[in-house]
């Protein structure tokens, strides 16, 4: 069982920048762990931390203005590398939710597969949400996966946000693929044979 | 009903399809290495659960192993303990495994092809972003999560929504010096980095009917870099030419059998696609990149972007990028000296890339300025050059061959460019810190990081050939 998504309000920590990828999220040479645990400890590494591993005062997360468990991101987010080690960084970090008007496809479902809700929203809602966070740090924003709604509670716009309703019941009972997949593992089979 | 080439294979995979569409779709073999798979056969082992289908699936090492010494144990205690979890892995579940040092390693995307794992037809997937390059032969093929490594273990199927489809049609003939990493570079930078989220690519026209097997690799290679799913290049003489007579190739009467059902996979003349797009040949030149995406690539003769050029929302990030590069917007590209040179990666690490780099510097003298890797694809591809002497005009020239993986492309073992270096690579990604922290890289064909090695700036590499 995975932690259930259903409604989650809190302030965010915004990384207005476009095509952040995996490599940024987390390097490649954090890739090396043979379990899921501690990725959070070098999310954004080389952007949090300078070569000589003191915290840069410039990066949003050594800021201590911006916290939360929404983290919204620019467009293109989560190109590139495959690595569910970036899902796992972001979740370890203590993110549930990421926003942004677009999102690598791998990253997206590698996201949902660890019970971190990936919310596609407008790019006005978007800009709106870095420009009110920047006046204002105390701003939230309300995701409700049951209904698939995004409310930013400063100016009160809502918008609808897209998933499919195998994924959201996943997300919001906990459930993952591999739990449906062995319950449908007759079907699996009579398609071989039928091969 | 007119059918794409994806469709034909994806919908021959479906298992299931769930009321809102979400579609079980059956894999036909699972790669696996050393990174993105120890938490999926941990998962497997903590439900009490084994490889539904091990025959279907092959493990080896690539990302972390070093490329001088592989004779002697991994020195890195973290890296040589996620491969030895690999190697238990394998031999716990009873799965093929080619470790370190096999004639059969190499880069996973490297050796399925060239032992005839990989098949027209097939669904293929791995933990790897890159295995898009498997397309190539006419498959499905695309990178998963580790979560889907774990599906694919447990029940050789993944749940899936279809993606769009996008037909890239490259019409004409190629200039002389362009190569297939130019074809790809001109796309990627032409769609954008995200501009192919939610397709599965199609490539197809004169262009790259006329390329090689190998050269297809690399085009499919790179799909990932403009954000598609996959992509795939529909199966002709040139593939089954090339799977004849390798090791997993069908044999005899089903082999025969095979290729009579692989020149069905072909979309049909009145098929439609969701989006589709027409190139020009002849308006690519020999690609470089600039800044800190695959997208952000230009002629080699070109100069580098100005951040006005960029739409407003994007020249944040652009700016970034330029200053990460130590570029100026405006300044020509040509004749920036580098430090590093690359040749290698599932991307251009084979056989046809080092005749290619060879051609080059063949007489001439590797820049003194100038750190050179020259890593062979897989342990096959560095036999075969070497029975075609080209270890030998490389030494003349100056260089050394090391040992097949990785290496550079992501920095995982000790080949790491250092900070604010320039490296002109061969490889698939610019990102920032990708190849060693602080490393600034230049994506570029062969040819090009051939020129770049002899004269230590970046070089238009016909200025170099008869």
């Amino acid at each position: 069982m995975k932690d259930k998504v259903t409604v989650i309000t809190s302030t965010c920590v915004p990384l207005p920048l476009e095509n952040v990828d995996t490599d940024q999220i987390i390097p490649a040479r954090f890739l090396k762990a043979t379990t899921k645990e501690g990725f959070g400890d070098n999310l954004f590494r080389d952007w949090r931390y300078d070569k000589n591993d003191k915290p840069n005062p410039d990066f949003v997360l050594n800021q201590d203005t911006y916290k939360g468990e929404i983290l919204v991101g620019g467009k293109n987010f989560g190109s590139g590398s495959s690595r569910e080690h970036a899902a796992w960084a972001i979740g370890g970090y203590g993110f549930r939710v990421i926003v942004s008007s677009f999102f690598a496809d791998i990253f997206k479902n590698n996201s949902m597969n660890n019970g971190l809700l990936p919310v596609v929203v407008s790019p006005e809602f978007l800009s709106e949400v870095f420009d009110n966070v920047k006046a204002d740090p105390a701003v939230t924003l309300t995701v409700d996966l049951p209904n698939q709604t995004i409310t930013n509670n400063k100016t009160k716009r809502v918008e609808h946000f897209e998933i499919n309703a195998y994924k959201k019941d996943c997300l919001v009972n906990g459930l993952d693929d591999i739990d449906y997949l062995l319950s449908n593992r007759q079907k699996i089979e009579a398609y071989e044979k039928a091969l | 009903m007119s059918k794409t080439l994806f469709e034909k294979i994806w919908e021959k995979h479906v298992v299931d399809t769930l009321p809102d569409g979400t579609i079980q779709l059956y894999i036909d073999r699972l790669y696996c290495h050393e990174v993105t798979s120890p938490q999926a056969f941990a998962g497997l082992r903590s439900r009490g659960l084994k490889p539904f289908r091990p025959d279907r699936i092959t493990c080896m090492p690539d990302h972390n192993i070093p490329t001088l010494g592989q004779e002697r144990p991994i020195e890195d205690p973290v890296s040589r303990k996620q491969v030895e979890t690999l190697e238990e892995n394998a031999k716990l579940f009873g799965l093929t495994y080619y470790g370190m040092n096999h004639p059969k390693n190499g880069i996973i995307h490297v050796v399925g092809p060239e032992n005839g794992l990989t098949q027209p037809g097939m669904t293929l997937v791995c933990g790897d972003s890159h295995t898009s390059t498997h397309g190539a032969m006419g498959a499905i093929a695309f990178g998963i999560g580790t979560s889907e490594v774990e599906m694919t273990l447990a029940t050789q199927c993944i749940m899936q929504r279809k993606p769009k489809t996008m037909r890239i049609v490259v019409d004409g003939k190629l200039k002389h010096g362009v190569t297939a990493k130019d074809i790809a570079l001109y796309i990627i930078s032409e769609m954008t980095t995200g501009g192919a989220t939610g397709y599965f690519v199609e490539y197809a026209g004169e262009a790259i009917r006329n390329t090689t097997m190998e050269e297809r690799l690399t085009i499919c290679n790179l799909s990932i870099e403009m954000g598609a799913r996959g992509g795939m290049i529909a199966p002709d003489e040139v593939t089954f030419e090339y799977l004849k007579g390798r090791e997993y190739s069908p044999k005899g009467k089903e082999w025969d059998e095979a290729v009579a059902y692989w020149k069905t996979l072909c979309t049909d003349d009145d098929a439609v696609f969701d989006k589709e797009v027409h190139y020009r040949a002849e308006d690519i030149e020999p690609m470089v990149t600039y800044g800190t995406n695959p997208g952000m690539g230009i002629g080699i003769k070109e100069n580098i972007p100005t951040v006005e050029s960029v739409d407003e929302a994007g020249r944040i990030s652009f700016k970034k990028s330029l200053e990460y590069m130590g570029f100026n917007g405006g300044d020509p590209i040509q004749g920036k000296p580098i430090d590093y040179v690359f040749l290698g990666s599932c991307t251009n690490g084979r056989i046809e890339d080092f005749r290619a780099f060879a051609s080059i510097v063949k007489g001439r003298k590797k820049a003194d300025n100038v750190v050179v890797w020259l890593v062979p694809g897989s342990w096959a591809v560095e036999k075969q050059l070497k029975d075609e002497g080209i270890d030998k005009i490389l030494e003349e020239a100056g260089f050394q061959l090391r040992q097949p993986g990785c290496s550079a492309c992501l920095a995982m073992n000790d080949d790491k460019v250092p900070a604010g270096k320039y490296a002109v690579s061969t490889s698939n990604r610019n990102f920032e810190g990708r190849q060693g922290p602080g490393a600034r890289t230049i994506l570029a064909g062969p040819l090009v990081a051939a020129a770049a090695a002899v004269t230590g700036v970046i070089t238009d590499p016909r200025e170099l050939m008869n």
